[in-house]
């Protein structure tokens, strides 16, 4: 097995217990929490890619990492302040209560 | 496989799955902190080092406090605690589904007849002068668009969790 | 045994010197771990003796600020003072409260102080004393500093209490408040640097004309961002002016007040570690590290420019404590905000405007007055202005 491989394998699997948890978790923070995982995971990707790629000096995955850590902090801000703005409208982040439209 | 990549992976899918699994959300980010600094270790064991400190700073220094910054103040007692939902197994088997495709994808990639990501160069030695470099001349234009996104993020932010009863409050307490 | 001749460099190069005499003697199999041993544990060393030793100017320079003598009954004027401190902080018994979170209780300590300590690998001693020569040095020095507010976070949480959640969440919103200015105050510095590894910064800096150093600190960017620097260090460190999440006649210590004995002494320890790592980097970006003041002054081993520079600034951080009164919350935060952090944008403004303008005494007088004028400008728009009234008192019939 290939070093490549191996970073590749980890970030499918850094990939899926993000996606486990996004979709089992109640506690919206926890969602959201999943969700920067699989970021996480496809950032790994890239780097992985950069380091055992043909062209490590153009930079590209350092590059494209950099941005979407940028990227991941900005929407990781919006949607925790969108969790607390609904949790102080319905008094719950259970996503399973969530489930009306109506106030 | 060399022992310091299994080390690493080991500890990030260690806190990842803790992160994922544990039923009090705060011992779930911290443990998801220990997560990242695998993550942040395996950039820096690939030669990313500006990408695995800023990794750190960003996702444990800001990220994960702002985590559970939101779950103290989310924090109900009254209410009673269901961690999972009621449909756990079927999340896990489309994760596992999905893991099981992309590892099937890779294996089928790296077979022996492909030649091109056959031999691991030595790593590159990026400096910091030539990511700036980089920023300032090839992604000028994704980088003054982080600006704007990032600006825009943090008014968003703000306004969005402002508590409406502040305005009045802070005139009050001035008098 | 090397024969060395007594020079000057070589009394600046002895510690150097002396680990390459101690590495030729090691079989080369161990070489790289034992070159490894002797370059930290030296700083595992001498840091906690400049804590100890700080611990007592600190005291007994209040005292003395406050027309009292500071602790005088251990040793001669009170000097074997943090051999007493040390001692009762490890005999005493370590109380966990049984509602506590175990783990993480047992934790924050230990996070605290090993984030503490990673930020020395990056600081210049002296010449050629850097235990790692980064070439991302300031970045990996700020995402050190960057994992502290987790184990404050962790300390004041698993305690249970909330006087400690309370101090927790404020120190938090402190130090995240003051880590932007921080960081941006030292960005002018790396930038008329050219690089972020410390050694460079430092080597910038080396260079005399006549007999004055080249320091930033001798820029009109350099005095406001070092003046900027220092104020966010004092706040990261929860030191007095900004020392409301642990003042002792507020919250009673705050996130660590659940904890006793040796980790308290650990948190202690921890905390001035902070400030003297601080410290150190602000030597770095703005006082030129380890060189000297005057180029007469450069036989003087480099070694002890950077510590008395960093016995300057703790001197500096003890007499702040004795002298100001201590903000309020909102007072603090809206100075971080308001003020401290636009100051810092415009020093990164007027350090480019140095760059490119050339040199002489019309670069002095654009970039003082382009940062006086919004300086005076802010600080008069941010006074609030309080009305007051004539007091009644309403008595109980």
């Amino acid at each position: 097995m290939t070093p490549l491989e191996g970073y590749l394998l980890l970030s499918a699997l850094l990939f899926a217990i993000g996606l486990a948890g996004a979709l089992t978790r109640r506690n919206a923070i926890l969602v959201l929490i999943g969700i920067e995982l699989m970021l996480n995971a496809a950032n790994l990707n890239f780097i992985a890619f950069w380091r055992y790629g043909p062209h490590p000096e153009a930079m590209t995955g350092v590059m494209f990492a950099i941005f979407s850590i940028a990227v991941a902090a900005a929407e990781a801000a919006v949607g925790l302040a969108l969790i607390l703005a609904a949790y102080r409208h319905l008094r719950t982040t259970n996503l399973d209560r969530m489930n009306r439209l109506k106030g | 496989m060399t022992a310091t990549f299994l080390i690493l992976a080991a500890i990030t899918v260690a806190g990842t799955a803790a992160a994922m699994g544990l039923r009090n959300a705060v011992h779930c980010v911290l443990a998801l902190t220990v997560g990242f600094a695998g993550v942040a270790g395996l950039y820096l064991y690939l030669g990313a080092q500006f990408v695995g400190f800023t990794q750190i700073m960003v996702y444990v220094g800001a990220v994960a406090i702002l985590a559970v910054f939101a779950i103290m103040m989310t924090h109900n007692p009254g209410q009673p605690e269901e961690p999972f939902s009621r449909y756990w197994v079927w999340g896990a088997v489309i994760a596992a589904a999905v893991f099981l495709t992309l590892a099937r994808a890779v294996h089928l990639a790296f077979e022996p007849t492909s030649s091109v990501l056959a031999v691991p160069p030595q790593a590159p030695d990026i400096t910091v002068q030539q990511i700036g470099d980089a920023l300032m001349r090839r992604y000028v234009l994704p980088l003054e668009i982080i600006g704007l996104l990032l600006t825009a993020a943090l008014i968003g932010a703000v306004i969005i969790a402002m508590d409406p009863r502040d305005d009045a409050s802070m005139e009050d307490a001035a008098e | 045994m090397i024969a060395t001749t007594l020079s000057a460099e070589s009394i600046d190069q002895i510690f150097v010197l002396a680990k390459h005499a101690l590495l030729a003697r090691t079989p080369s199999a161990l070489q790289s771990f034992v070159s490894a041993l002797i370059s930290i544990v030296p700083l595992l060393v001498v840091f906690p003796s400049l804590f100890a030793i700080t611990t007592i100017l600190e005291r007994k320079g209040l005292g003395r600020m406050q027309n009292r003598l500071g602790p005088n009954r251990v040793g001669p004027f009170g000097l074997l003072q943090p051999a007493a401190d040390g001692i009762k902080a490890l005999i005493k018994e370590d109380v966990v409260p049984t509602a506590a979170d175990q783990t993480v209780h047992f934790f924050a300590p230990v996070v605290f102080v090993a984030a503490a300590f990673l930020a020395y690998a990056v600081l210049p001693i002296g010449r050629n004393m850097v235990l790692v020569n980064l070439n991302a040095g300031v970045l990996f020095f700020f995402a050190a500093g960057s994992v502290v507010e987790l184990s404050v976070f962790m300390a004041g949480w698993s305690s249970r209490s909330k006087y400690s959640l309370l101090g927790a969440m404020r120190a938090i919103a402190q130090m995240i408040s003051y880590e932007v200015p921080l960081v941006l105050a030292s960005v002018p510095a790396i930038m008329q640097a050219g690089s972020l590894s410390t050694v460079g910064i430092v080597e910038a800096q080396a260079g005399y004309t006549g007999i004055w150093p080249h320091w930033y600190l001798f820029t009109p960017w350099g005095i406001v961002g070092f003046v900027l620097f220092l104020i966010a260090a004092t706040a990261e460190s929860n030191r007095s002016p900004f020392d409301l999440p642990e003042g002792e006649s507020e919250i009673i210590a705050g996130y660590f007040i659940e904890y006793s004995g040796f980790k308290f002494a650990l948190f202690f320890l921890a905390e001035y570690l902070g400030m003297f790592a601080t410290s150190a980097l602000g030597i770095t970006l703005f006082l030129g590290g380890w060189s000297a003041p005057f180029s007469f002054l450069s036989f003087i081993p480099s070694w002890f420019w950077f510590f008395a520079k960093l016995l300057a600034l703790i001197f500096f951080f003890i007499w702040i404590r004795g002298t100001l009164p201590r903000l309020r919350m909102d007072q603090l935060m809206g100075f971080a905000w308001k003020f401290i952090l636009p100051m810092a944008l415009l020093n990164m403004f007027v350090a480019g405007l140095w760059r490119f303008l050339p040199a002489g005494i019309i670069r002095w007088i654009v970039c003082a007055a382009v940062l006086a004028a919004p300086c005076i400008v802010l600080s008069f728009a941010l006074k609030q202005k309080k009305k007051l009234l004539v007091r009644t008192y309403h008595f109980a019939e």
